[in-house]
């Protein structure tokens, strides 16, 4: 630990995002300690561990939405294509719009129809005039597997259908805004095996074009859809590495525990 | 198991929901009787002269028109600065100027009308136009208004879960657009619920509207002059001796239930027929 912090990390020119000495509290309470992680571009990287070892906190940091918590504290740097997201001259708005999110439980916007839904990202962030939104939301929701199944219903309430769906939708609106990045927040607790396998597809797929980082405290989930895994305990950073290694050839002894079950 | 428990265990159960039952009658029973009087004594009285012929001429149309014009003076000053303090209070208001605010506005809605009336008597009959004016009475309705619909807002925006804010957000999306865009539509149906409540109280005000619009036995005749309206209407008619305007107050007072009634029912459908679109 004290090796580290004496040893300066350097950005990594090939990281689509790298956390430096990242440290967040909440009050008094320090839930991230030091974490240092480098996320290569279209790939999955799946972030495990058990409840409360901030996995969320963590993600929530990449887009700067961990702020709107009140009395949270950040130290450290986040970086996006080399560029530290918490310089000061940098708008937490416009990181948001390069680093889209996928929360826990599907949150479509209740007032809007499926339509309005995936368009909502441009509206709100003022689309540019002369972009075609009916080509942009069928896209979207082409590429969030979801098309075929609401084409029909494109005026219907974002909230008519089913929960799995719901979460396509999410998917679809984030995708709508063409991010460089993906924060999926276990996306698929909420839902039935069936919808989360379609969605562990969908994010298989989405790495061609994205870079996707997915919570999960679902390992079985981690090692079907990742290619890199984190595992973190307690604020701590554990163990990173390829998927296979960390599920295979566990270099540490408490991620061999989690990993065989013997705690969660 | 004992039996002997159990029906007496039964018999309470039967006795809550009974003196449930018997107190909702009791509620209702005062409403009932009060619409049923003003009914029966208001309908006979209504006729298109009745609705829009000067006092000269037996009518209440000043006062009808008057009411109207203060309701929509009052929402027009008093829902956009209502709604925004409720923004406020609801998506920015944790914290002391907040809290404090929030204090302040609970305390004027308990504030009595006549208190009311008499300052804004007091500041801008006397103070600032020089003349009992239509234009005082929306200021001192408004007064009413605001704290209610300041506070309802607040509550429903409140309720709006945080994930949809939170959705908003991650999409990049200022607060200001989170809330007009996101938060506000998903509270519309509540918001509009305590606009109403809001406008439905204050159209029956009496005691701040004698002391800033006063009364009056012609038309409009501006901002600045003295005007009719209904909750006045029925309190002088109600003083008079003849019998035959004493039953012009109970028209008037009818004529008052609707306006409100159908001013609800008129929002409600147009903000529906919104929300479908």
């Amino acid at each position: 630990m004290t090796e580290t912090q004496q040893k300066p990390i350097q950005p990594d020119p090939q990281a689509k995002m790298q956390s430096i000495n990242l440290d967040v509290w909440f009050g008094q309470k320090q839930v991230l300690k030091s974490i240092n992680l480098s996320v290569k571009p279209n790939t999955v990287t799946a972030i495990i561990g058990p409840s409360g070892c901030g996995k969320s906190t963590f993600i929530r940091t990449l887009n700067r939405m961990h702020e709107l918590v009140p009395n949270a504290k950040l130290n450290g740097q986040v970086l996006l294509d080399g560029e530290d997201i918490y310089a000061k001259n940098v708008d937490p708005v416009m990181i948001r719009r390069r680093v889209g999110m996928v929360f826990q439980k599907p949150n479509p916007f209740p007032t809007m129809s499926i339509y309005d839904n995936v368009a909502a990202g441009l509206k709100l962030t003022g689309a540019k005039k002369g972009e075609d939104l009916d080509d942009i939301v069928k896209k979207s929701l082409i590429q969030a597997s979801l098309w075929e199944e609401v084409k029909d219903d494109l005026k219907k309430p974002g909230t008519s259908i089913s929960g799995g769906q719901q979460q396509r939708l999410c998917i679809a609106r984030a995708v709508a805004l063409r991010p460089e990045v993906i924060l999926m927040d276990e996306p698929c607790s909420a839902l039935d095996p069936i919808a989360t396998a379609k969605i562990e597809k969908l994010v298989i797929e989405l790495k061609q074009n994205y870079t996707v980082i997915i919570v999960t405290h679902n390992m079985q989930q981690a090692s079907r859809v990742s290619d890199f895994t984190a595992f973190m305990y307690l604020g701590d950073l554990v163990e990173y590495g390829r998927t296979k290694d960390i599920f295979e050839s566990p270099k540490s002894k408490l991620t061999e525990q989690y990993i065989t079950g013997e705690f969660s | 198991m004992n039996l002997n428990s159990y029906g007496l265990r039964k018999f309470k159960n039967r006795f809550f929901f009974v003196a449930c039952a018997v107190c909702v009658v009791l509620a209702v029973a005062p409403l009932v009787s009060i619409l049923w009087e003003v009914i029966v004594r208001g309908a006979p009285q209504l006729s298109l002269n009745f609705l829009t012929a000067t006092n000269a001429k037996d009518g209440i149309g000043p006062a009808i028109q008057g009411t109207l014009i203060l309701i929509g003076l009052t929402s027009l000053i008093g829902v956009p600065i209502g709604i925004l303090s409720g923004v406020y209070l609801a998506e920015y208001g944790n914290n002391h100027f907040g809290s404090t605010m929030r204090i302040i506005n609970d305390a004027l809605t308990g504030v009595p009308s006549i208190v009311i009336g008499i300052t804004a008597y007091g500041v801008i009959v006397i103070g600032l136009i020089g003349s009992y004016s239509a234009i005082a009475g929306a200021i001192a309705l408004s007064f009413m208004i605001i704290p209610i619909i300041a506070r309802t807002t607040e509550e429903s925006l409140k309720l709006v879960p945080n994930n949809i804010r939170e959705a908003s957000l991650a999409l990049g999306a200022h607060k200001w657009k989170t809330t007009l865009r996101i938060v506000l539509p998903s509270a519309k149906s509540a918001v509009i619920t305590g606009v109403l409540l809001g406008v439905a109280r204050v159209a029956g005000e009496t005691a701040p509207l004698i002391m800033t619009i006063l009364g009056n036995r012609y038309f409009f005749q501006g901002l600045n002059e003295p005007m009719a309206a209904l909750p006045l209407e029925i309190w002088r008619d109600s003083l008079q001796a003849q019998q035959s305007i004493i039953a012009q107050g109970w028209g008037a007072a009818l004529v008052l239930i609707l306006l409100v009634l159908s001013i609800n029912i008129i929002v409600r459908v147009v903000s529906r027929g919104r929300l479908r679109k």
